[in-house]
């Protein structure tokens, strides 16, 4: 045949390419079964999910999630179709590449002794930490901030002995606020 | 959840029973009537007992079908939604009622039909505890619907009835399951009937948008190898009409998929008939060849493309379709146009012009003189024969609804359809047992909607007819006109196909010789007369003589077990690879 048109760089849509990492703020019905919906739906549609946090809004009858995914950019932009297809969810705002904030609450148990303990008490001090809690051998120690931030902190204080890590997971907003599309 | 009035709601008028103070079960039956709902698939159980005590004290307008399996139900539910266009209902109970329901829930998801299943469940105090048929009906339908319900309060019921029939056939149609706990069916309220509302999340189907219209419009245009690829969302959006219109005044080529069938009419000159892995070869190649690939209504599902990265490797692809997360989701689109079949084809069809293209055209009808579809024609009676007796005898006006298997895609080559639902099937579940139940609700559609001389052909194989084979209890209490043909090779013949292909022969677990029962005595057990035939002309007489009577009649097809669906293209192989005939793979 005659008068081709080029070949398409990949007819499949699901073709492997670099994998990029999405931000969104998903504002959906306060109940549990819309939270289950979004969570089902990654794990039913082999979607990664990195990261979620949800909680009610200043509307109590809406709730809020921060959910962070990672994928090729169709992959994404499948992702971000099909949550917005659910009828539990008002609205999808893709944060990743407009201006916002990305924050993390952190709470590490560490272990110190007489001998590490100011030192430590100085790295605390260093990343703006607050300890929370005192015991003979251990210290809870309470941090937020950038994600980066937290992932530094946490593997700063591994030598000393961490015995227990609770992270909340990111949460994001954009600097101006917008919803949906 | 809160819910809004929706966009299209018409005006609201006041039911006659507003104010009125009722209990659940009473609510509900009323609500269904205000709702128009004409036929209920169902099954009683305790969960639900009052509801089926209400039915028999307040005697609704709406008739409710006793099915003799919760699958059975869903699945006539599915063929009553295909065949009218309309929301199927179902109804069972907690627990076990509610899981055989789930095959029928997950096959209509896939396949977008339109249904409200309300299942029972224990009472609300109890829901968590494993209560006695206690089923989490929620969490195991969340992946198989569009949307799901629990109605805890009963003031939340007629709401929910209301928005689950909206959400069910809007946008893309599916399931949706409403949870009723048996507290709330027993407790009392106040009924109001409200004006039309939806869950605030809901999205609406936008318009098309002008800038891509206008695109494809002009890639149409410029196109010389273009070909119009049609799936079901064409027939879901009543838009078959306007789709040949479009075809014919333009000169397209049409493709169509399994449940594209019927959209366009098989015997017009520019049908390819039926694409993918068991569609015509002059419909791969036209693809393989295409310039352009208009996909209306259509999903670029894996049995159509086979292998993406091979599939219509010089086409640009224009792909209308009114799920947003449909568009992209297999296949790269140059073109997307979001929106409904019908709406688009009236914004796009006076933005494009006809063109000839002859060498096109010159060049499909050389493909489809070098391999039309075809089978040995020696006197014996074959499969692809019964289905060419079937269309025969019918000239076409009937509908035909097929199980799954080797006779499915023989009754997709063969019967050539002429008129949008006139063929159902499970094609994305591909559910065994589909076509008995679903024949059944496809007939009381068509008794609904005064068709009832339309004969309602249900062709199986032996393996799925005996699946939900209990049904012709139904067929024969109401005396539907509905035609059991069942395709005897005695084998699970799909499978057996792939195991002589791709599996050097080895036939594990297909046979089914010594399992089968006597199907006529199995149809005549339910009280329905049955035939068994094995030549040409038995066959062609039992058929001639089953629709010449009305109600329900069996015809047994003894067919060779060797027979195979050709042409095929294996399973992850490019679409370009097909294989034309058993020597041809031989060789």
């Amino acid at each position: 045949m005659t008068n081709a048109a080029p070949l398409p760089a990949s007819r499949a849509a699901a073709s492997p390419s670099d994998d990029e990492r999405r931000v969104l703020a998903v504002r959906l019905e306060n109940h549990a079964g819309a939270l289950n919906r979004v969570a089902n739906l990654f794990s039913q549609r082999g979607f990664n999910l990195d990261s979620v946090t949800v909680s009610p809004t200043e509307d109590p009858t809406v709730s809020r999630m921060t959910l962070t995914t990672s994928g090729s950019p169709r992959q994404m932009e499948q992702a971000i179709a099909q949550v917005k297809n659910l009828v539990d969810v008002l609205a999808v705002d893709d944060l990743t590449s407009a201006e916002h904030v990305e924050r993390e609450l952190c709470l590490v148990r560490v272990h110190y002794t007489p001998e590490t303990r100011s030192e430590l008490v100085d790295l605390i001090g260093f990343y703006k930490g607050i300890v929370v809690d005192v015991r003979p051998e251990t210290l809870v120690i309470e941090l937020s901030g950038p994600v980066a931030k937290i992932n530094q902190f946490v593997a700063h204080v591994a030598r000393f002995g961490v015995t227990d890590v609770a992270r909340s997971g990111r949460v994001a907003m954009r600097r101006e606020i917008v919803y949906g599309d | 959840m809160e819910l809004v009035t929706a966009p299209t709601a018409a005006p609201h008028t006041p039911h006659p029973l507003d104010g009125t103070v009722m209990t659940g079960a009473e609510a509900f039956c009323h609500a269904l009537d205000a709702q128009g709902v004409q036929i209920v698939f169902g099954y009683p159980g305790g969960a639900i007992i009052k509801i089926y005590d209400e039915m028999a004290r307040i005697q609704p307008r709406w008739q409710h079908i006793l099915c003799r399996h919760e699958q059975g139900g869903t699945h006539m539910a599915e063929g009553y939604a295909k065949a009218t266009g309309g929301v199927g209902t179902v109804l069972v109970t907690s627990g076990p009622g509610a899981t055989n329901a789930v095959t029928g829930i997950a096959d209509a998801y896939m396949d977008s039909i339109p249904l409200v299943v309300f299942s029972g469940q224990v009472s609300s105090h109890l829901i968590g505890n494993d209560a006695f048929q206690e089923t989490d009906m929620m969490g195991i339908t969340r992946s198989i619907t569009k949307h799901s319900f629990q109605v805890r309060r009963f003031e939340d019921l007629v709401p929910t009835i209301r928005a689950a029939y909206h959400l069910a056939e809007t946008g893309r149609p599916g399931p949706v399951v409403v949870d009723l706990p048996k507290d709330m069916i027993a407790s009392s309220g106040v009924f109001e009937w409200p004006e039309a509302i939806v869950p605030r999340g809901y999205e609406s189907t936008p318009d098309p948008d002008p800038v891509f219209v206008q695109m494809a419009a002009q890639m149409l245009n410029a196109s010389e190898r273009p070909v119009l690829y049609v799936g079901g969302g064409t027939i879901m959006a009543n838009a078959g009409a306007q789709l040949t219109a479009f075809a014919q005044r333009n000169r397209l080529p049409v493709t169509t998929t399994l449940h594209g069938l019927g959209a366009f009419p098989e015997d017009d000159p520019l049908a390819l008939h039926m694409l993918g892995m068991h569609g015509t070869w002059y419909a791969n190649q036209a693809i393989q060849n295409a310039d352009l690939i208009v996909a209306v209504g259509a999903r670029f599902d894996d049995r159509v493309t086979g292998k993406l990265e091979a599939w219509a490797p010089l086409a640009q692809i224009v792909h209308i379709d009114i799920d947003a997360a449909c568009i992209g989701k297999n296949v790269v689109a140059d073109c997307p146009v979001r929106g409904d079949v019908k709406a688009v084809l009236e914004v796009l069809s006076p933005l494009v012009k006809r063109k000839e293209r002859d060498a096109w055209h010159a060049q499909i009808a050389a493909w489809k003189a070098e391999a039309p579809l075809d089978f040995a024609r020696d006197g014996v009676l074959r499969p692809q024969g019964v289905i060419e007796m079937l269309r025969e005898a019918t000239g076409g006006h009937a509908v035909l609804v097929s199980d799954v298997g080797q006779h499915q895609m023989w009754a997709a080559q063969y019967f050539r359809y002429v008129e949008p639902r006139s063929h159902i099937t499970s094609g994305g579940l591909g559910t065994m047992g589909f076509s008995v139940p679903a024949a059944i609700g496809a007939a009381f559609a068509l008794r609904e909607q005064g068709r009832d001389d339309l004969p309602v052909l249900s062709v199986s194989g032996d393996g799925g007819f005996v699946m939900n084979a209990q049904e012709m209890a139904v067929a024969r209490k109401f005396n539907l006109n509905v035609l059991f043909v069942v395709v005897n090779n005695s084998y699970l013949g799909m499978v057996r196909q792939w195991q002589e292909l791709f599996h050097e022969e080895r036939y594990s677990h297909t046979d089914l010789t010594d399992l089968n029962p006597d199907y006529v005595k199995l149809a005549e057990a339910y009280g329905i007369p049955g035939v068994r035939t094995t030549t040409v002309d038995e066959a062609e007489a039992a058929i001639r003589d089953a629709l010449a009577t009305p109600g329900p009649k069996l015809v047994e097809c003894v067919v060779p077990t060797e027979e195979m669906v050709f042409p095929m293209v294996p399973a992850g192989a490019a679409t370009g690879d097909m294989i034309l005939t058993r020597d041809r793979f031989d060789g």
